[in-house]
Parts: structure tokens; C-alpha cells; sequence
């Protein structure tokens, strides 16, 4: 048999694997080139008490996870419940970057719907959420006590996803 | 046929709607150029495929301040394609720059142009190849 009757056969079975990988692939989903980084600058005020500013150096000495969320974002209020859970089992502290967001509403969803934040810091200019990346919320965020960003989930967190990326991550280094 | 017509007038008027800030955003025609170059570049992450001078989500809004602000502090295009990239990543720019993974993004269309070059060549000569044969086969 002549050889040249292998070559498209070759050429598909060098293309199969890219396809299937190109085609399955999430594409609103991107990787964050923040993952390995240090959590960027930035001085905000908290949401529940306006008076007192936290900056970076806040959130470091422990594992947070921090959530980027608002309250005009269907998906925050879908992982919402999920939150409160997590916040009771006390595995680490939550802390939400209230995004872009009206205050009154913002303290409103909180006492409706049970806050599991230790702590909210209010972006209301958006500009931290810019240099952390973000482009669509909810998006959450597993730092360690470094202050290193770890892993970085788009969409609404679940048992599962918690599970699988966010708790393999924080054996690790710990 | 009226129903028509208005369609078209409305295709044809929906362009418009496309510029999206309120007259210029710097009074130096030279930082306004550079200012609407950079954000026509720039993918809008929310509403994919569009670049954030279409855009009006307030993402789009939120980026096209910060880049206005750069270019106040008189950051060069690089610096500012840089603090993007930093942030979101390659696919944020809507031409990919000749870096890293990028350089085969680039080289490969030049890659495929040699191997097609290759192989018609070597087709060409093997068919010329077989009629000088058959030619002087027959003789």
C-alpha cells in the first residue's frame, strides 16, 4: 500500500485530540494570570462600617477565600446559601468584595439573606476588581496566608467545586 | 415594502449608536487617537466579541476610565496593553502580541504557506519527472 494513503489518516489523528480539547473547552471561562500572585494594593472602605479602611495586608495570616459579589448578579444570590453554609463549618474566614454596588441594597441582602462574610469591603468604583481580574461576578478567590492567590473560580461556588478545587489546594500548604 | 424600508433605516442607523463616549474624552487629538486605537483592541470580557469602545456594560465603562487614566499619567501603549495582559491575560487583547505562546500563533500560518510550497513543488517535479520518462521510455 502507498504510503501517501496514511497521510490524511495521520493528519485526522493529529487533529482529533485538538478539536476535542478546543471544542469541550469553556471559553468564558479564562485562566487568571493572577494565580501565583500576590493580592494587589488597595485601601477600601468596609460595608458595614464605612469609617474603617482595609488594605491588603489585612487579609493576610490565614486562608480566606475571597468572593467578588453584588447584589444586581443573579448568580451571587444562586451561591448565596452555599456561602452561609460554608461560613458555619468555620474552615476559613469569607470575605466579600461588594462590587460595584449600591450600599443600602448591598446591607439589605445581607440581613435577608444571612451574612457569611467576616468581613465585606466595598469596590464601589470597581477599581480593585480591575486589578484583581474580575469580569464577572461572582468570582471567588482562595489566598493563603501569604497573601498568595491559589485558585480563582468564575461562576457560582458549590459543595462540589468547593470540594474538589478549593479544599485539595488549602492541604497543600498547610 | 414600507416595512422593508424601515428596516433598512434602522439597520443602517444602529452604527451610530456605536460611539459610545459623549464627544472626545482628551482635547489633544494626538492622546484621543491613541486613546481610541487602544480601546477598539480590547476584548470586553463580558460580552465576548466585542471590543470595550462598543460596549456599554459597565466593565467596558470601568476599563475604558482606567485607560483613560493611564494615558493621562503618559503611559506608553505597551505599558497599558501590560497592565491588562497582567490582569486578564493574552485573550484580552484582540491582536495577540509576539510573545511567548504567541510567537506560534504568529509564525504558523508561515509554517503551513512552506509545507504547501514543499509539496507542490515536489508534486510538480515528480509529474515533469514522469514525462521526460515516458517521453524518452517511448523513444
Amino acid at each position: 500500500m502507498n504510503i501517501k494513503f496514511y497521510i490524511p489518516v495521520i493528519i485526522f489523528i493529529i487533529m482529533l485530540p485538538i478539536f476535542i480539547v478546543g471544542l469541550s473547552r469553556d471559553k468564558s471561562e479564562l485562566p487568571s494570570p493572577l494565580i501565583g500572585k500576590s493580592v494587589p494594593e488597595f485601601t477600601l472602605p468596609s460595608l458595614l462600617d464605612p469609617a474603617k479602611s482595609i488594605n491588603q495586608s489585612s487579609l493576610k495570616g490565614k486562608f480566606i477565600l475571597l468572593n467578588v459579589w453584588a447584589t444586581w448578579c443573579v448568580g451571587c444570590r444562586e451561591e448565596h446559601d452555599f456561602l452561609v453554609e460554608l461560613s458555619k463549618l468555620n474552615i476559613l474566614p469569607i470575605i466579600g468584595l461588594n462590587w460595584r454596588d449600591d450600599r443600602d441594597s448591598a446591607l439589605n441582602w445581607l440581613n435577608e439573606l444571612g451574612n457569611p462574610y467576616a468581613l465585606t469591603i466595598e469596590d464601589k468604583a470597581g477599581r480593585t476588581a480591575i486589578n484583581l481580574g474580575v469580569y464577572g461576578a461572582p468570582e471567588s478567590f482562595l489566598i493563603n496566608p501569604e497573601g498568595i492567590i491559589l485558585y480563582k473560580h468564575l461562576g457560582p461556588l458549590t459543595t462540589k467545586i468547593w470540594e474538589n478545587r478549593f479544599i485539595p489546594l488549602m492541604g497543600q500548604t498547610r | 415594502m414600507k416595512k422593508l424600508l424601515i428596516m433598512l433605516i434602522i439597520l443602517f442607523s444602529s452604527s451610530v449608536v456605536i460611539a459610545i463616549d459623549k464627544g472626545p474624552v482628551f482635547s489633544d487629538p494626538e492622546l484621543q487617537a491613541r486613546y481610541e486605537n487602544i480601546i477598539s483592541e480590547v476584548r470586553c470580557l463580558v460580552c465576548q466579541n466585542q471590543s470595550i469602545k462598543s460596549s456599554n456594560v459597565f466593565l467596558a465603562v470601568d476599563l475604558r476610565n482606567e485607560i483613560k487614566n493611564l494615558l493621562s499619567e503618559g503611559k506608553s501603549d505597551n505599558e497599558i496593553a501590560e497592565f491588562l495582559v497582567d490582569r486578564y491575560g493574552e485573550f484580552v487583547l484582540y491582536r495577540p502580541r509576539f510573545v511567548g505562546a504567541n510567537i506560534i500563533l504568529w509564525l504558523a500560518p508561515l509554517f503551513f504557506l512552506l509545507i504547501g510550497a514543499m509539496l507542490i513543488f515536489n508534486i510538480v517535479k515528480s509529474r515533469a519527472q514522469l514525462t521526460t520518462d515516458s517521453l524518452t521510455g517511448s523513444d
